[in-house]
């Protein structure tokens, strides 16, 4: 239901040998909120985002999802909850070819739920999902052993295993960091679409000026320290904001950061 | 040379194969059709009527390759899924031994007690190895090294299983050709069966999370569960191979768990090829009728064996089976072009 409040964090905290990692940071995400997190290399965001999906155990704080602690789950019963996330530094298999690579969420317990577990058609699943971001349908792109494909397809592939989980909240670490313009500007419209259909979205992303057109809310965070949040304009107008994202001087909104 | 009016070029086989039919055999050249079944039918036959030609003491060295390749393709399995095994004995061993419990407490018959004793086997090795599916690499391996050697200086120095001196049962096979087709067919089972597996999308998982486990816990599998799964297929495959052995030879010691069973495996796995099964099976065929040939040399046969066992890979890093496979793929007919 929209409205309904999906994901809450509450004062997660992680340090790693005396480095703060992330101190005290917590948000709540409503059902169809988009919201982008950005802060400076270092900040804890992908931090942050491990701690969520279970693959860093956080230090203290609580993650609830529909309202069911989830802090300290396995990362695949979090996923298989309906929590999908992409990674900074993509994680596929190389040797696989592209659409094989979208077989393994779809043996998931959660889609074999979803799905009433009949299969059979799992590679047209995953061929369905690879148009969606993009990929040439009947070309030979899909088919091609992922090691082989350019750095722009294997981000967008990235996402669409995440997608093939069919999460309730899809969690992007920096997708867009490497990719092209065009392809940029391909991959923006399936994220509104996704947002507009309900799907709550979590996008952690430096280039501003292209997360400024999809995400409702923007949260930033410096030095672990979560020390703005709102809608982006607002946030980017306050000056601590301005100080610790970017220095004083750049125009911010307008150029974004590549 | 050929005549100057027609035109020759190559054909690589398997490409015009692959081009018509994409992956499902439709074939219509009698030529393709020697092609895709002789590797696959050829070995299979020769298996099958070879017993016939041998002696008895050859039989023994049939069979025997066959449990080795059992024991072979059960460690197969298990580095598929990243699970790196130095105790293949622990598994044979402990299907050894189950055997010898079936027959020498509980009095059943072979064909109760012999699939009993590997499915309950594989139990037991699932469930001795689950809390360590965690460890990788080496760590893993180190767990399946002690464990062997833990349950034969328990058995030694318990004398439970009848301690030093082992278990004499009673229940065998019918005759000898009983057990020579048992074992050889079986072999040729879990070959074929294990390759389909690891073709399926079952199969496709278990390899992911050799490469990435990360990536594949992301998607939603509980990787340590389809470890254990793993184990007990693989602890299954091993333990009927040790109770087979119990029956054929009607005695079960601690000997079952001597190193010799967790390195010839692994040692035949490297030969032919780990990773496709094939490999496993044609290493076991090669190794074990080797070190019997070898036996003449007395002494020198352990280091002779290493020695061949050395160079073979150093030559052949990829193993004779990935090799062959390589070959048969870049096979080639000549054909007149129209
Ligand atoms: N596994 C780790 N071990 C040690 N330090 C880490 C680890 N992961 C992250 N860090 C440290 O935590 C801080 C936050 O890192 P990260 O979450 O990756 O930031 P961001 O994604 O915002 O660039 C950095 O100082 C980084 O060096
Ligand atoms: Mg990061």
């Amino acid at each position: 239901m929209p409205g309904e409040t999906l994901l809450k964090v509450r004062g997660l905290r992680k340090s790693f040998g005396g480095v703060i990692a992330v101190g005290n940071v917590g948000f709540e995400l409503k059902q169809g909120d988009f919201l982008g997190i950005i802060g400076p290399n270092g900040a804890g965001k992908t931090t942050l985002v491990n701690m969520i999906t279970g693959f860093v155990r956080p230090d203290g704080g609580k993650v609830y999802f529909k309202g069911k602690d989830i802090t300290g789950s396995r990362p695949y019963d979090i996923a298989n909850l309906g929590i999908a996330r992409t990674f900074q530094m993509v994680r596929l298999f190389y040797h696989l070819p592209a659409y094989k690579n979208l077989i393994i969420p779809l043996c998931s317990k959660r889609i074999s739920r979803i799905r009433g577990g009949r299969f059979g058609e799992r590679d047209e699943v995953a061929l369905d999902l690879l148009d969606d971001v993009g990929f040439e349908r009947d070309s030979y792109v899909p088919y091609k052993q992922a090691g082989s494909l350019p750095h722009g397809y294997l981000k967008r592939l990235d996402l669409a295993r995440a997608l093939a989980l069919r999460p309730e909240v899809l969690i992007l670490d920096e997708l867009f960091s490497g990719m092209s313009m065009a392809e940029v500007a391909g991959v923006l419209p399936l994220m509104e679409k996704l947002s507009d259909k309900g799907l709550t979205i979590i996008m952690i992303e430096h280039r501003l000026r292209e997360l400024f057109k999809v995400a409702h809310r923007v949260m930033v965070l410096t030095f672990g320290q979560k020390i703005a949040e709102g809608p982006p304009d607002e946030v980017m107008q306050s000056d601590e904001v301005k100080k610790a994202y970017l220095g004083t001087d750049v125009e911010l909104g307008e150029s974004g950061r590549d | 040379m050929q005549p100057p009016d027609v035109k020759i070029r190559r054909k690589r086989l398997d490409r015009g194969i692959k081009a018509r039919t994409d992956s499902v055999f439709v074939i219509a050249a009698p030529g393709d059709i020697i092609y895709v079944l002789a590797p696959r039918v050829l070995p299979v036959v020769a298996l099958l009527i070879l017993p016939f030609f041998l002696s008895e003491y050859h039989q023994e060295v049939l069979v025997h390759a066959s449990v080795v390749g059992l024991l072979a393709l059960s460690w197969d399995l298990l580095a598929c899924c990243g699970l790196f095994s130095l105790g293949q004995s622990l598994f044979f061993g402990v299907g050894a031994y189950m055997a010898g419990m079936m027959d020498y407490y509980l009095h059943l018959s072979i064909w109760i007690g012999l699939p009993l004793a590997t499915l309950s086997g594989g139990a037991i090795c699932s469930i001795l190895l689950a809390p360590v599916v965690r460890l990788k690499g080496v760590y893993f391996a180190m767990v399946t090294l002690m464990l062997p050697l833990l349950f034969r200086k328990i058995i030694e120095a318990s004398g439970l299983l009848g301690g030093t001196l082992g278990l004499s049962t009673r229940g065998s096979f019918p005759n000898e050709w009983v057990a020579v087709y048992l074992g050889i067919i079986v072999f040729l089972g879990v070959l074929f069966g294990l390759r389909k597996l690891i073709d399926s999308d079952y199969g496709l998982v278990l390899k992911a999370i050799r490469d990435d486990d990360r990536a594949v816990m992301s998607a939603g599998i509980n990787i340590y569960a389809r470890k254990v799964q793993a184990l007990f297929v693989a602890g299954s495959i091993a333990s009927f191979a040790g109770a087979f052995l119990t029956y054929r030879y009607e005695f079960v010691g601690f000997s079952v768990f001597a190193w010799d069973y967790a390195i010839l495996p692994l040692a035949a796995a490297a030969l032919g090829g780990p990773g496709t099964f094939a490999g496993a099976a044609l290493g076991s065929m090669i190794l074990v009728p080797l070190s019997e040939a070898l036996r003449a040399m007395g002494g020198l046969r352990i280091a002779s064996y290493c020695l061949v066992l050395m160079v073979s890979i150093i030559a052949l890093p990829e193993g004779i089976f990935s090799f062959l496979e390589r070959k048969y793929h870049q096979f080639e007919s000549l054909v007149e072009v129209k």
